[in-house]
């Protein structure tokens, strides 16, 4: 069993436009919907803003405006998954926005294939590996990358003043 | 006498350690980690008891100690005798510090030295440690006395007693009574006349000053006498009428052999009258009262400080979903649930208001810290100096007190090393040649104020001016008023001092006292006058966990202004030129000032009304203004931390959560006033928003 379990990934599929990605279940807290996101002004566009979560103020990320994916109008599915990330040792919550949430599935480990190095939606750096479960590609995501203190630290450095021109899609 | 109040608590957590190690003893008698624990224990009591002046203590202490020494040093091994020795000596320590000590308990140290002795040899004669003469130590606990004796045509001038009492009640807690100057005949009695003689007993931590204030403009007429009097001194009855001057020694001592109460017999025998009596027994319950309040009777409970802040998080919570249900009751006209959250409401701000109080601690806690800064700083730049404390009881919230003390540090050492002047100086320009610093903590409207006041030389306005124009500060046409000036010591890398010394001016002084005081959402302002002194004024919240906002709302969004920043609100018709600027300039009160439009700088995209809200703040002793679409009100606001990933936003403080759940951002007005300087070409960019 416990040889079986090494092998074994569990990993939560979702919608971010037309791509089904898979990000691995033991960083997930929850996925809640779509709520209100109170925007901050003067932050980078793919920062969506903050929402209440119990009394916890917690940010909001699209990741498909930091992955410039195409941008749709919040539906019934949009949800909103909440992972728990670290920033110089402090750890705290970060919402995802997804156009839907699929399901957890469970994959093995050796299904698991590299990315091609080419023609990819997203950044290769921040692709875990590609499986086909179902007939449906899932490309997994290494939250632990794109969350890396690196990136952190660039998101929280980059929110100066952004000089482009608010998107045309509405997140509020 | 906080000293000894800090004292009493180590005392106890010490001679509890004791016990321990020593019961731990008994039954491994060679335990070394539990003989070091208890040696220091010893050593601790003894070492701090002569420092608060309990010499005996520390006397006994020393053979305790002596003994613990041999222990640890192998020659004496413990046993069952030695221990219950021990813990007799612990008992008999404990008695000393917490009971008084009398000729009997020094008899018993006495006795158990000898035992002590008997066990282990002392090497040589003991003498005790240095000796600290006991009264030295502080003004002492103690209250003020004031007698009044408004002038006799004080009612005929118009003026009005109460108020004044009103202002002295308010400095702490009082009795007053009130008698005749000298008793009315019927014949005579003149209604017009003010006969009144007001004795007012306050229990305050104010100086004699700030109760001579209280009397500013009937001084001259009124007879007013203020004494300091130590809880020392007698709280018998007739000590308190004899001080009142109604009877004279001789007599009550003569009444007293006679045994009964003394009240009732002064009063049958007609040599005081019943009344007199009666204020005197008013007098004496205030005294003892306040007595008992010095005493630290109640036992405390030390608390990890992260239970404090979750408990706080939870009223936060609590406060928020009654800010809801009274919003689904306002809209619901159900007359039980409308009871209900108001009783909740109730309940929740009382729960608030003492979850806050305990996290409060007095000020004064700190300042022992700062004596001793001064006392030895002022041996090391040879000057003579003298530090005041006032108000010690004054509450902050324990965050805001632990990152307090380096600003007023800075601040001490300023006044210390620049303000006081050496002796010859102060001399020559005709002062004392000891130099006084003060220190003064009191509540002010909701906020605590904190003044660190010296009488000093004051700051030198041309050499600032001078410094500030060689640094390039500011430019010579300035023209800057003599204020304008001294505020100048609080802009970065600023410093005055012909040359830097070990103490401060290492250019890293008030910018930094600046910062820290504005992160704690404070306010430093200053006051000097060149060869009388400085003056230096922190204002700041009470806590930082919630504090008073003014709900606005831009567009479809809302934020909330610190109230404290707010000065007034005004209306605007809304012009065409106020859509494409994100600052401007306009008329408040006769002075142009400048007003950020908060839609431009926050690219809020719905249109504009034909009216615009622009609130008046002050920030950094500027005014400006902040034009917003509608305010919605005054709301009690928590603060929750905004995220790290928003750190370097500008303008924030953090955000709360509102009555409907949704998140307001808190604005920093500070900090969106600095950065509208910094932005202002880029905001002034053509706007993208179209016309409405």
């Amino acid at each position: 069993m416990e040889e079986a379990s090494i092998k074994k990934l569990q990993v939560l599929s979702f919608f971010l436009d037309q791509d089904c990605f898979g990000a691995e279940i033991s960083a997930i807290q929850e996925v809640i919907e779509y709520r209100p996101i109170t925007r901050v002004p003067r932050s980078p566009d793919f920062m969506l803003g903050v929402i209440n979560l119990r009394g916890q103020v917690i940010p909001v990320v699209d990741l498909r405006l930091y992955f410039s994916l195409n941008v749709s109008e919040p539906t019934v599915n949009t949800c909103i998954i909440i992972i728990d990330v670290k920033l110089s040792g402090e750890s705290f919550a970060l919402g995802l926005l997804a156009d839907s949430v699929k399901e957890v599935v469970e994959l093995d480990t050796s299904d698991i294939k590299p990315p091609p190095k080419l023609g990819n939606v997203i950044d290769n750096k921040f692709i875990l590996g590609m499986v086909e479960y179902n007939k449906l590609l899932i490309i997994l995501l290494s939250l632990a990358r794109i969350f890396s203190d690196d990136e952190l630290q660039h998101i929280a450095d980059g929110s100066e003043p952004s000089e482009t021109v608010i998107e045309e899609s509405d997140g509020t | 006498m906080d000293l000894l109040n800090v004292f009493l608590e180590e005392a106890r957590e010490h001679l509890n350690a004791l016990e321990e190690s020593l019961l731990v003893l008994e039954q491994s008698p060679s335990d070394a980690s539990e003989i070091n624990t208890a040696f220091r224990a010893m050593h601790t009591i003894k070492g701090s008891a002569g420092m608060v002046g309990l010499d005996h203590v520390s006397y006994f202490t020393h053979h305790v100690e002596t003994l613990f020494d041999q222990v640890r040093k192998g020659i004496i091994r413990l046993d069952h005798a030695s221990i219950s020795l021990l813990l007799d000596a612990k008992d008999h320590v404990e008695s000393l510090i917490f009971k008084e000590s009398s000729n009997e308990m020094m008899a018993i140290s006495e006795q158990l030295i000898h035992r002590l002795q008997d066990i282990a040899p002392t090497e040589h004669a003991v003498t005790p440690e240095a000796e600290i003469p006991p009264s030295q130590l502080d003004e002492g606990e103690g209250y003020w006395r004031i007698t009044i004796a408004p002038d006799e045509n004080a009612f005929v001038d118009g003026f009005d007693c109460m108020p004044v009492l009103r202002e002295l009640q308010s400095l702490g807690d009082s009795a007053l009574t009130v008698g005749w100057r000298e008793q009315p005949q019927q014949e005579s009695f003149d209604p017009l006349k003010c006969n009144l003689v007001f004795l007012l007993l306050l229990s305050a931590d104010v100086s004699k000053d700030s109760i001579h204030d209280a009397f500013m403009f009937v001084q001259d007429d009124w007879q007013i006498d203020i004494d300091r009097l130590s809880f020392n001194e007698s709280d018998k009855l007739g000590d308190i009428l004899q001080d009142i001057g109604a009877i004279d020694k001789a007599k009550i001592e003569a009444i007293q052999n006679s045994k009964p109460k003394l009240g009732e017999l002064l009063s049958e025998s007609g040599l005081v009258s019943e009344k007199t009596v009666d204020q005197a027994l008013q007098q004496q319950a205030f005294i003892r009262k306040e007595k008992e309040k010095t005493t630290p009777s109640q036992p405390t409970i030390k608390v990890p400080s992260n239970k404090l802040d979750r408990l706080m998080d939870l009223v936060s919570e609590l406060v928020i979903v009654h800010s809801a249900i009274s919003q689904v009751s306002l809209v619901n006209d159900i007359e039980a649930l409308d009871t209900a959250s108001e009783e909740l409401g109730r309940l929740t701000a009382e729960l608030r208001d003492t979850t806050f109080s305990v996290r409060m601690l007095p000020i004064g806690s700190t300042f022992g810290r700062f004596r001793r800064l001064v006392r030895d700083l002022s041996r090391e730049l040879g000057k003579q100096v003298q530090l005041e404390t006032y108000g010690a009881d004054t509450e902050l919230d324990k965050v805001v007190l632990e990152r307090l003390g380096d600003p007023l540090v800075h601040i001490l050492r300023n006044s210390l090393d620049h303000g006081i002047e050496m002796a010859d100086v102060r001399q020559a320009a005709g002062k004392s040649s000891q130099g006084t610093i003060k220190l003064e903590a009191t509540y002010e409207s909701g906020s605590v104020k904190i003044t660190v006041s010296d009488d000093g030389g004051g700051l030198h306005a041309d050499k600032i001016l001078a410094k500030a124009i060689e640094r390039g500060v500011v430019s010579a046409e300035d023209n800057l008023s003599v204020h304008e000036i001294q505020n100048l010591i609080f802009e970065p890398g600023f410093s005055t001092a012909a040359k830097v010394s070990d103490v401060s001016g290492r250019g890293v002084g008030m910018d930094v006292v600046k910062t820290s005081i504005e992160a704690l959402q404070g306010q430093v302002t200053i006051d000097s006058v060149q060869g009388k002194g400085t003056a230096i004024a922190i204002t700041l919240p009470m806590t930082l966990a919630i504090i008073e906002g003014l709900l606005v709302r831009i567009g479809i969004e809302y934020y909330v202004i610190p109230l404290n920043t707010v000065q007034e609100c005004i209306e605007e018709q809304t012009t065409e030129s106020m859509l494409h600027q994100s600052t401007r300039v306009i008329n408040c009160r006769g002075d142009y000032i400048t007003c950020i439009n908060l839609r431009q700088l926050f690219h809020v995209k719905q249109d504009m009304p034909k009216l615009q809200q622009t609130i008046i703040c002050r920030a950094q002793e500027q005014q400006f203004g902040l034009s917003v679409d509608e305010i919605v009100g005054q709301r009690q606001t928590v603060i929750k931390n905004l995220s790290p990933l928003y750190r370097h936003t500008t303008g924030l403080l953090g955000a709360t959560i509102l009555g409907d759940g949704n998140v307001a951002l808190i604005l920093d007005i500070n900090d969106l006033y600095d950065s509208c300087q910094l932005s202002d070409s880029y905001e002034n960019m053509p706007a993208e928003t179209p016309p409405c």
